[in-house]
C-alpha cells in the first residue's frame, strides 16, 4: 500500500466514524461538533486529491460559516425539545431505508467509474479556472468523464461563464437582502 | 524539504519525516512566539502605565513566561459540574489547531514553507476563521452565562469581521494575480517601493483596514468583547484553568503571528528587506540567504505584533454595538470601494502615473517614519527634568521620590 492510500484510509475512516456520530448523538451541539469533524475530513480528502481550492472553500464555507451559525443559532434558541432530539421508530425505519438505497446507488455508480488515471503532470490551479470563467482558456478534464462515451472530443466552451455566474450571485444577494428585510424587528409606530 | 530527506530515507518515509519536522518547527515557533509575546505584552503594558513589569525571574524578567507555564501545568484542571465535559475538554485544542494550521501555508522565506499550496491566501483565511468554533464551543460547554455571552459575542464579531478582512485580502491579490503566497512574496523583490503597500492608494488604505480587522478577528483589545473582564468576568474562558486555559492563549498569540505574517506577505514585501535589489537565497547561498529571509520575515511579524500590543494598551474597549457598527457600516463599504478602485486603477491608470504615485507614496511614507523616529531621538524626554521636580504634565511640581536625580 502506498502512502496516499494509507492516508486516504485513515481520513476516510475518521470521516465515516464522525458521520455516524452526527446521527447517533442526541445533543444538537454535539451533532454540530461531529459534523465539524466530518466536514474537515471531506476537506482533507479534497486536499489529498490535489483539489486545494475545493478543500479551502469547504473549510471557509462550511466550517467557518455555516457551522458557526448553526451553533450560534442553537445557543440562542435551544430549549427543551431542540436540545435533546429523540427519534421515533417510524423515522428510524424510513431514514434507514432511504440511507441504504442512497448508499447502494452511490456504490453502483462509483464502481462503474473505475479508478482515475493518475496524471501528476499539470493540475489546473485557480488561474485557469478564473480564465475559463472569462472564456479565455479552455479547461476540460483529461481523464475519462463518466456518462460520455470514449472517443468523443472534449466539449468546447464557446461562451464565458462570467455573466451567468454574476447573475446568479446578484440573485442570491437580492434574496439575502429580502430575507433580512422580512426578518428584521418590526418597529411600532409611535404616534406623536 | 522532502528532497533534503530523500538523501537519507526511502520514498514514503522522507515525506513523513519532512512533515513531522515541519509540524515540530511550527509548533516550536508558536510556542516561542507566545513565550516572548506574553513577556512583551507585560513589559509594554508596564511601560505605558509607568510600571516596571516582570523583573524578578531571569534577566529583564524574560523567564516570567516559563514560570507562568510551570504554574499552569501544575494547576488543577477542573470542569464545572453542569458542563458538557467532552466539548469542554476538546474546545481549547480546536482553537489551537486552527491557529496551528494557519502556519502550514505561510512561507517564512523563499520556498521556506511547510506546504506550498497554490491557494495559500485562501487556505490561511479559511483555517484562521475556523478558530472561532473552538471559542464558541468553550462558551457553550462551560455551562456559565458569562462564558455563553462571551461565546455569542465572539461568534457575532468574528463572522462579521471576516467579510471586510477577506475583501481587503483580495485587493493585493488583484495586484499580484495569484493566490500562492510564495509567488506573492517573490513578486515584491527589490527596493521597498515594489511592496504591494505602495502599489497604489487603494492597497495603501487596504493594509490599514486589513490590519484593524485582523486585530478584531484575533479578539484583541479594543475588540476583545468576548473576554471583557469588566462585564463578563473573563468571557469565554471564565471556567478554564491550567493547561487548557493556556492553550487558548497559545491559539491567540499563534493567530496574532499568523495574521501578521499574512499582512507582511501580502503588503509589506514578505521576506524581502526592501533594500537589497536581488533575492537573498540566490546570492548568499541556501543557508545564509534563508537565514536572512527568516530573520526579516519574523522581524516584520514582530513589528506588527508589537503594534497590536501598543493598540491594546492605548485604546479603550468598544461597546458591542460600536464594534458591529464599525464593521458593517464603515469597513464593509470601504473595502468594497477599495476592491473596485484597485481593479479600475489597474485597468485605466497609465503606467507613468502609476509609477509616479508608487514612488510618491513610498518615499513620503518612509520619510514620515524616519522623521517621527528622529524626533524621538532629538527630544530630551524625561532626562532633562531638573532634580526634585516631576516630568511631563506635572512639570514644576516637586517630586516626592527621595533619590531622583
Amino acid at each position: 500500500m502506498s502512502l496516499p492510500v494509507i492516508l486516504f484510509v485513515l481520513v476516510a475512516t475518521a470521516t465515516c466514524v464522525s458521520a455516524v456520530g452526527v446521527v447517533a448523538s442526541r445533543n444538537v451541539v454535539r451533532m454540530a461538533v461531529w459534523l465539524l469533524f466530518t466536514l474537515i475530513g471531506v476537506a482533507l480528502i479534497y486536499f489529498l486529491l490535489g483539489a486545494e481550492f475545493a478543500g479551502a472553500a469547504q473549510l471557509i464555507v462550511y466550517v467557518g460559516g455555516t457551522l458557526v451559525l448553526v451553533v450560534f443559532g442553537v445557543m440562542l434558541t435551544a430549549q427543551g425539545p431542540l436540545r435533546e432530539l429523540r427519534t421515533k421508530r417510524v423515522e428510524l425505519i424510513v431514514g434507514g431505508v432511504l440511507g441504504a438505497a442512497l448508499f447502494v446507488l452511490l456504490a453502483v455508480v462509483s464502481l462503474e467509474l473505475g479508478s482515475p488515471q493518475s496524471d501528476n503532470a499539470a493540475l489546473p490551479g485557480t488561474g485557469p479556472l478564473g480564465m475559463s470563467f472569462l472564456g479565455v482558456t479552455e479547461t476540460s478534464p483529461k481523464g475519462r468523464v463518466s456518462g460520455v462515451p470514449t472517443g468523443t472530443p472534449p466539449p468546447r466552451t464557446p461562451v464565458a461563464y462570467l455573466l451567468p455566474f454574476e447573475i446568479v450571485s446578484v440573485h442570491l444577494l437580492v434574496v439575502l437582502v429580502g430575507a433580512a428585510y422580512l426578518a428584521r424587528a418590526k418597529r411600532k409606530r409611535v404616534k406623536p | 524539504m522532502p528532497e533534503l530527506w530523500s538523501e537519507f530515507l526511502p520514498h514514503p518515509w522522507n515525506l513523513i519525516a519532512s512533515g513531522a519536522l515541519a509540524a515540530g518547527l511550527i509548533f516550536g515557533f508558536i510556542g516561542l512566539s507566545a513565550f516572548f509575546g506574553i513577556w512583551a505584552e507585560r513589559k509594554v503594558s508596564a511601560r505605558m502605565q509607568d510600571r516596571l513589569g516582570p523583573t524578578r525571574v531571569g534577566p529583564f524578567g524574560l523567564l516570567q513566561s516559563l514560570a507562568d507555564g510551570v504554574k499552569l501545568i501544575a494547576k488543577e484542571d477542573v470542569a464545572p459540574a453542569g458542563s458538557d465535559k467532552l466539548l469542554f475538554r476538546v474546545a481549547p485544542y480546536l482553537a489551537f489547531c486552527a491557529a496551528f494550521c494557519g502556519f502550514l501555508a505561510l512561507p517564512f522565506g523563499a520556498n521556506l514553507v511547510a506546504q506550498d499550496l497554490s491557494v495559500g491566501v485562501f487556505f490561511v483565511l479559511a483555517v484562521l476563521s475556523s478558530e472561532v468554533f473552538g471559542i464558541v464551543l468553550a462558551g457553550y460547554a462551560s455551562a456559565s452565562k458569562w462564558a455563553l455571552f462571551g461565546g455569542v459575542r465572539e461568534a457575532a464579531q468574528v463572522v462579521s469581521y471576516e467579510v471586510p478582512r477577506a475583501m481587503c485580502v483580495v485587493v493585493p491579490v488583484c495586484v499580484a494575480g495569484t493566490l500562492n503566497l510564495n509567488v506573492v512574496g517573490a513578486q515584491q523583490v527589490g527596493p521597498f517601493w515594489n511592496w504591494n503597500l505602495f502599489h497604489d492608494p487603494f492597497t495603501f488604505v487596504a493594509f490599514f483596514i486589513f490590519f484593524i480587522t485582523a486585530v478584531a478577528s484575533c479578539k484583541r483589545a479594543p475588540f476583545d468583547l468576548a473576554e471583557a473582564e469588566s462585564e463578563l468576568v473573563a468571557g469565554f474562558h471564565t471556567e478554564y484553568s491550567g493547561i487548557r486555559w493556556s492553550y487558548f492563549f497559545l491559539a491567540e498569540y499563534g493567530s496574532m503571528f499568523a495574521v501578521s505574517g499574512l499582512a507582511a506577505l501580502l503588503f509589506l514585501g514578505g521576506w524581502h528587506t526592501g533594500l537589497l535589489p536581488f533575492e537573498p537565497t540566490q546570492k548568499f547561498g541556501f543557508w545564509w540567504g534563508n537565514l536572512l529571509n527568516l530573520t526579516v520575515f519574523v522581524g516584520k511579524c514582530w513589528v506588527l505584533v508589537l503594534v497590536m500590543i501598543w493598540i491594546r494598551w492605548s485604546f479603550p474597549r468598544l461597546r458591542i454595538d460600536q464594534v458591529m457598527t464599525t464593521c458593517l457600516k464603515y469597513f464593509l463599504p470601504i473595502s468594497c470601494v477599495l476592491l473596485v478602485g484597485v481593479c479600475l486603477w489597474q485597468l485605466l491608470v497609465p503606467a507613468s502615473l502609476a509609477r509616479a504615485m508608487k514612488y510618491t507614496l513610498a518615499i513620503s511614507c518612509v520619510s514620515i517614519i524616519i522623521g517621527v523616529i528622529g524626533t524621538l531621538f532629538r527630544s530630551a524626554g524625561t532626562a532633562s527634568v531638573p532634580s526634585g521636580e516631576l516630568p511631563g504634565a506635572w512639570g514644576g511640581q516637586p517630586s516626592t521620590l527621595p533619590n531622583r536625580k
